[in-house]
């Protein structure tokens, strides 16, 4: 068993991560800090914060058990040495590889003498096939897959009743088209709509589900990262701009009804809240997945804390760590459809209020 | 910093990969499942609209049905007193016919009988004439049978006869 424990810690070693970005997610620290400095960790010291940390950024490998781990793609762009593609595990263990090196889990560019040329950092484009680009191409091909059979079994059967796959995805999709678009957006325009709503529902909770797998292909905390989050909102977010009508403007810009004099007031948080919208949509699905996410790893976490003291404890804790672990992976599978489930309902809404034709109320406001 | 950075990597790959998802399922799976669905809500609608329709003809086919009952109760009715009284009138009738017919043959047979008595008769006249006739001429052949006799005839005869 102490060979285990120190394998694992052996290899928190590699990655000598720091615990600084901890400070910015308290909220999320349901684990104990542990305050060895960045500067000089002990090689024997379980680092829990640096683990959980490290499962849940993105990576430029695809971590397997042990020391094994699947190396990506690297893709970098820049002005003076062009495009360069090479495989992670030239990297591995801070090695310096065509001019670049792996800081942390950003590549960097280096000079001769091996220091960080901040200059060409900066302008440097990295877009690495990374641990959470391969997955999210796993639940592409997943989704493809899936939803490409499941419509032909459809073209195959006309007019049966549903069977396998078909079965499985046609409530969902009903409950996508009746509860989400249908409602939010109304009867005459959801269908428009419809297909990217279906498309993110699916995304969200298919690619939530690939993260709570422990292991490969799952394990790569994509819908907790913030970038998949960003992007989504903004689609979101030029979507419903771009098809906002006279009335959507109108009730920003000028909301009818009120006082000259307030709108000096509500017009600035109006157009404050039209952008606050797809970032609200885009922290919640991010705060939510990561959060699970460090969870289950601080419960795990626990089990190496105490066996560090004693190997009894830990196994003393193990027992109702992986309970509890049990208890939240089921708790996450209600989340990753919850999530799905919430952002694609604000979605639909937000795309409802922005094609909203005038009422005739006085009352509406 | 790094979790709230959002990598630049990360977000190219996204935009590609969720563009190509969106467009590729957009025309290959959500058109044709989301058809299909709409297809199959709309034959269930129809299918339970043609039921309904089919469970209201069918109320007044049975009304239709209890009307032409009782229709045919009454004109069966009808027919019963008709073919009564047809009856009774075929009745009457040939109790007249058959009465007029008696009476005729009664009438023909009775001038029959007559017809037949008057030839009896005359024959039975006939009969006696030649029988007075036979029985004359007998008489006569015993009378003058003599000379005497046809003298004493003479005689008598001439004294009968005035001479005047």
């Amino acid at each position: 068993m102490n060979d285990i424990f120190s394998a694992m810690t052996n290899k928190i070693n590699i990655y000598k991560r720091f615990l600084l970005l901890f400070s910015v997610f308290v909220s999320f620290s349901v684990f104990a800090q542990t305050e060895n400095g960045a500067e000089a960790p002990k090689p024997a010291k379980f680092n829990a914060g640096e683990l959980i940390i490290d499962h849940i950024t993105d990576s430029h490998e695809w971590h397997i058990a042990g020391h094994l781990a699947v190396p990506l793609p690297v893709i970098l762009y820049s002005q003076d040495k062009g495009l360069s593609v090479f495989a992670s595990s030239h990297l591995e263990g801070g090695e310096v590889y065509n001019g670049y090196k792996l800081n942390k889990n950003e590549i960097v560019a280096v000079n001769a003498d091996g220091t960080t040329d901040e200059v060409a950092t900066s302008k440097l484009w990295d877009i690495s096939i990374t641990k959470n680009v391969a997955s999210m191409f796993v639940s592409i091909v997943l989704m493809l897959w899936m939803f490409i059979s499941a419509a032909k079994a459809y073209s195959r059967n006309p007019g049966k009743a549903p069977k396998g796959m078909q079965s499985l995805l046609e409530p969902l999709i009903i409950f996508v088209r009746d509860d989400i678009a249908k409602s939010a957006i109304g009867e005459k325009k959801y269908k428009k709509y419809l297909p990217f709503l279906l498309t993110v529902f699916f995304f969200i909770w298919i690619n939530n589900m690939l993260g709570l797998i422990p292991f490969i292909p799952g394990g790569a905390n994509l819908t907790g990262n913030i970038a998949v989050g960003m992007t989504l909102a903004i689609i979101v977010f030029l979507i419903t701009i771009f098809s906002a009508n006279w009335n959507y403007w109108r009730h920003i810009l000028a909301m009818p009804g009120v006082p000259f004099g307030v709108l000096f007031i509500l017009t600035p948080i109006e157009i404050f809240g039209m952008f606050l919208k797809p970032m609200v949509l885009m922290i919640r699905l991010f705060a939510n997945m990561l959060a699970g996410h460090i969870i289950a790893l601080s419960f795990f976490c626990l089990i190496f804390i105490f066996a560090e003291m004693n190997t009894g404890l830990g196994y003393g804790v193990a027992v109702f760590s992986v309970a509890f672990t049990i208890f939240m992976g089921m708790l996450e599978l209600l989340v990753a459809f919850l999530q799905a489930y919430v952002f694609t309902l604000l979605a639909a809404m937000y795309f409802g209020s922005a094609i909203e034709e005038h009422h005739h109320e006085e009352a509406h406001h | 910093m790094e979790l709230v950075k959002p990598a630049f990597g990360l977000i190219f790959w996204m935009c590609i990969s969720f563009g190509i998802i969106l467009y590729i399922l957009g025309k290959f799976a959500w058109k044709p499942i989301l058809k299909m669905l709409n297809d199959r809500e709309t034959s269930i609608q129809e299918a339970l609209d043609s039921a309904e329709r089919a469970k209201e003809e069918m109320k007044a086919l049975q009304a239709g049905n209890e009307k032409i009952l009782a229709d045919a109760r009454h004109e069966r009715d009808q027919l019963l007193k008709d073919a009564r009284e047809i009856r009774e009138k075929m009745i009457a009738e040939a109790k007249g016919i058959a009465a007029k017919e008696g009476e005729r043959m009664l009438k023909s047979a009775r001038e029959n009988i007559q017809n037949e008595k008057m030839a009896a008769i005359t024959e039975l006249k006939n009969q006696v004439g030649v029988l007075s006739l036979e029985i004359a001429e007998k008489v006569l052949k015993a009378e003058l049978a003599s000379d005497e006799k046809q003298k004493a005839l003479v005689n008598t005869l001439l004294k009968d006869v005035n001479l005047n």
